[in-house]
């Protein structure tokens, strides 16, 4: 809860020290991951991640739901949402047990 | 799509990368935001969403098929919540049926 909280800036840096690119370049790269990412959910598709996780797409139908200020009832439109099922391997990591660093590099 | 697709995709637009490169750069990533979970911390990403870290105490929970009760130890689990751009654009193309 107190820890401190990561950014792009984080991750670029962390790119920038792995792979032998300049910082412009390690920023204009983790922009593109993110993007061809968000691409894919946009148009539904499921992006699986193997031992991080999967980012599935789901249909919500329309319902009733309730303004919890004047208890009125409210129709909620149907959309979609974006669900992140993490991994048996992160959900490891997240308790705190040693995984064999299967990232080859 | 699956990593190995997605690193295809960026490769393929971007014929000045190496797809080793990609691979390393998007493996780079996510090993960063497990390494920054696994601390405890957050992961903010804009227009995309934030990863976090919630921490369930130890409880006593019951077998529902037997009634036992089962102690379950505390544990630590991944949760991720879409930022609002990216709830906007899921819901801008095209609504669903």
């Amino acid at each position: 809860m107190s820890g401190k909280t990561i950014t792009r800036a984080d991750l670029c840096e962390a790119v920038y020290q792995k792979v032998g690119l300049s910082r412009t370049e390690s920023a204009a790269l983790v922009e593109l991951v993110l993007g061809e990412i968000k691409n894919c959910l946009e148009r539904g598709e499921t992006v699986k991640l193997s031992s991080f996780g999967s980012f599935v797409v789901r249909k919500k139908g329309q319902r009733i739901g309730r303004n919890p200020k004047t208890g009125k009832e409210v129709p909620i439109s149907p959309r979609r949402v974006m669900v992140f099922k993490p991994s048996a391997i992160l959900k490891q990591c997240i308790n705190g047990a040693e995984v064999a660093d299967e990232a080859e590099d | 799509m699956i990593k190995s697709e997605l690193v295809q995709h960026i490769s393929m637009s971007n014929p000045h990368l190496y797809q080793r490169d990609v691979e390393n750069i998007v493996n780079a990533i996510l090993n960063e935001i497990v390494a920054a979970m696994s601390r405890g911390d957050r992961v903010e990403l804009r227009g995309f969403g934030a990863f976090s870290v919630k921490n369930w105490p130890a409880r006593t929970g019951r077998n529902p098929r037997t009634g036992a009760h089962v102690s379950v130890a505390q544990k630590s689990v991944p949760f991720f919540k879409t930022g609002k751009e990216m709830r906007e654009r899921l819901n801008k193309s095209i609504p669903p049926a």
